[in-house]
């Protein structure tokens, strides 16, 4: 297990070198020159610009550029904003926002997702399954600003259920709607990938060999079933961590929350190249970590694999 | 061969006349008949699927409407009119005027061929390209295998959404569709590489391509006429599902404001545009919004029903 751990870490390195270097020159090939947008209306002051370039390393080449970058990124030291304000701050007030309203859309989905996919998988035709079916099916046609502008008018508006924005500092009560919208897509993919792994194994030998040992049924479901299905679901469930942290733009735009991907919206539309790497790093990491976790998860379910 | 009816000496025992067997039945099979293929053996089933035949209506009805958009509307929809900003519905208006006052029937019906067509053409260069990646990085193996499959991890790492934002930001002023097919395909074309490499390595070392390369048929044959044929279903059931979710991703694009420019009549733009008066007037909102889910909905329905004529293990329904 140790070994096997050391391996990925090491093959985590190329893709976090490669992913940065990739998003580094997709923005430093932007359009703009960043430091004349500094000045805003004013006329650019030359010797002002130059030394603004110098301290940004924006005189050096691409390439010198991105291992500047690297060196400085080892430290935590992502450099500073237009603003002048340090990118790690910025990232450091926004990052809790994100990580809150990501892990209660991942517990919403994982618990809703799993129960709702047990249930039509093991009841298979029952009215309720067809229920779930078409439910699911309608979550996964209707994009996530939809749901939330509908989310919005019926539990917010109209209703007043729910708060029908964040704003700045949320709690446990503004993010549930907005964690709704976010996990309900990933909700609507963790039912229908329950249901049909419940559904197939369900018919396997060895739930036919359990039942003739005389176990009993609750046993069978959860000691067996439940168990052989949960690892389709869990490397879903893993994956999603990561890609929740980056699809939460759309989220956070409609119910103005100003977490990473708020930040990284505004940081692309002003030019802030700092900014967007940065982020673009961050998120990296969290979704191949998550994707390892995913991996270790999977001994832990399922004992045939074993890792040398 | 004796006739099995005559018992010869020390074989005293009882045999069925062949007129009590079953056999007979198997020997009705007619054999002139051609072998069913996976296809065909694909396609009764689709034909079977209630599933199938109800997005495949759809399917042809927007692709209809896409196509011929003067059929169903005589309103030009950028003709709008500020006098009749947010009038509700009248005769030969059903939906009635958005905030500008333009028809929203008929931008609803104009902006079909938008979602469609960035639909398709994403999906049909996604499926080259990925294909071909693909089947190179599983057919070759060694040292291109591990340097396309590490690039592969590298697009993979990146969210789609963040990704393609941040490369339209550089083509603000162009205003073709092709900007945003080209960046959906760009960062979508990993997942169907990762899929055709695995159908390949899979079906590479079978026994038909070994029995061709005895018959001396070149690698590129081989990879051409066998080995991609046989690595076809899995890479046509994940175009067919990803088709929807590129619609998806343009209206987010289009809603985002960076995705098509704003002279383009598109679904995302009309439900952007409309977040604004969402509290007084939702109706605005909702005609666009239940398009381009029963547009979506009508190809992952598709999707479910390809996978389940070309997968029999992974039967959902």
């Amino acid at each position: 297990m140790g070994k096997y751990l050391l391996r990925r870490i090491l093959q985590m390195i190329p893709v976090v070198l490669g992913t940065t270097l990739l998003v580094y020159a997709l923005v430093f090939a932007l359009p703009g020159d960043p430091v004349k947008a500094m000045f805003g209306d004013k006329p650019v002051n030359e010797a002002v610009a130059a030394q603004i370039r110098a301290e940004y390393n924006l005189d050096k080449p691409f390439i010198v550029q991105y291992f500047l970058f690297l060196k400085n990124a080892l430290t935590l030291n992502f450099g500073e904003t237009f603003a002048g304000q340090p990118v790690i701050a910025e990232i450091g007030r926004a990052f809790p926002v994100t990580i809150k309203l990501a892990l209660m859309a991942f517990c919403f989905e994982a618990i809703f997702g799993c129960v709702f996919g047990v249930i039509s998988g093991l009841k298979k035709g029952k009215w309720y399954d067809s229920v779930i079916l078409i439910v699911s099916l309608l979550l996964i046609s209707v994009p996530t600003f939809v749901t939330g502008f509908v989310g919005q008018y019926f539990l917010g508006v109209k209703w007043r259920i729910l708060p029908v924005t964040a704003g700045a500092n949320p709690g446990f009560f503004d993010l549930l709607m907005p964690a709704m919208v976010l996990g309900s897509v990933s909700m609507a993919y963790i039912i229908r990938l329950a249901r049909s792994e419940v559904s197939s194994n369900i018919a396997l030998d060895y739930v036919r060999t359990a039942r003739a040992k005389g176990m009993s049924n609750t046993s069978v479901t959860f000691r067996h079933i439940l168990r052989n299905s949960m690892i389709p679901v869990v490397t879903y469930l893993g994956q999603d961590l990561g890609a929740l942290m980056g699809g939460a733009m759309i989220t956070e735009q409609i119910f103005n929350i100003h977490g990473i991907g708020f930040l990284t919206y505004q940081s692309i539309l002003k030019g802030e190249a700092n900014m967007v790497v940065s982020v673009v790093t961050l998120l990296t990491l969290v979704f191949v970590v998550c994707n390892l976790l995913v991996d270790m998860l999977y001994a832990a379910l399922d004992p045939r694999i074993r890792y040398a | 061969m004796t006739d099995i009816n005559t018992t010869l000496p020390g074989q005293e025992r009882y045999v069925a006349p062949l007129e009590e067997t079953p056999l007979q039945t198997v020997d009705t099979v007619d054999e002139s008949a051609p072998a069913t293929s996976m296809w065909s053996d694909a396609w009764r089933t689709l034909r079977r699927n209630p599933l199938f035949i109800i997005s495949a209506i759809l399917i042809v009805f927007i692709i209809f409407v896409a196509l011929f958009p003067g059929v169903f509307t005589k309103t030009d929809p950028n003709y709008c009119t500020l006098d009749d900003s947010l009038e509700p519905a009248r005769p030969g208006h059903p939906f009635g005027f958005d905030m500008q006052g333009c028809d929203v029937y008929a931008r609803v019906v104009y902006g079909t061929r938008t979602s469609l067509s960035v639909g398709i053409l994403s999906t049909l260069i996604v499926v080259a390209v990925g294909t071909l990646i693909g089947a190179i990085a599983g057919f070759c193996g060694g040292w291109i295998d591990a340097v396309l499959s590490r690039i592969v991890d590298i697009f993979m790492a990146i969210p789609m959404l963040l990704g393609a934002i941040v490369v339209l930001q550089m083509f603000r002023t162009v205003t073709s569709i092709w900007k945003v097919v080209l960046v959906l395909a760009l960062f979508g074309w990993v997942s169907t590489a990762r899929i055709a490499r695995g159908a390949v390595l899979s079906s590479k070392n079978l026994e038909f391509n070994t029995a061709s390369t005895a018959l001396g048929s070149t690698p590129m044959r081989n990879l051409f006429r066998h080995i991609l044929p046989n690595s076809l279903a899995p890479i046509i059931v994940i175009a067919t599902t990803s088709l929807g979710s590129y619609i998806v991703s343009e209206a987010t694009l289009s809603f985002l404001g960076i995705g098509l420019p704003s002279t383009t009549v598109s679904w995302g733009g009309d439900i952007s545009n409309a977040q604004s008066i969402l509290r007084t007037d939702p109706m605005v909102l909702f005609y666009p919004s239940v398009a381009l889910a029963v547009t979506v909905l009508a190809f992952i329905m598709m999707g479910d029903a390809v996978k389940d004529a070309l997968d029999p293990k992974s039967r959902t329904a």
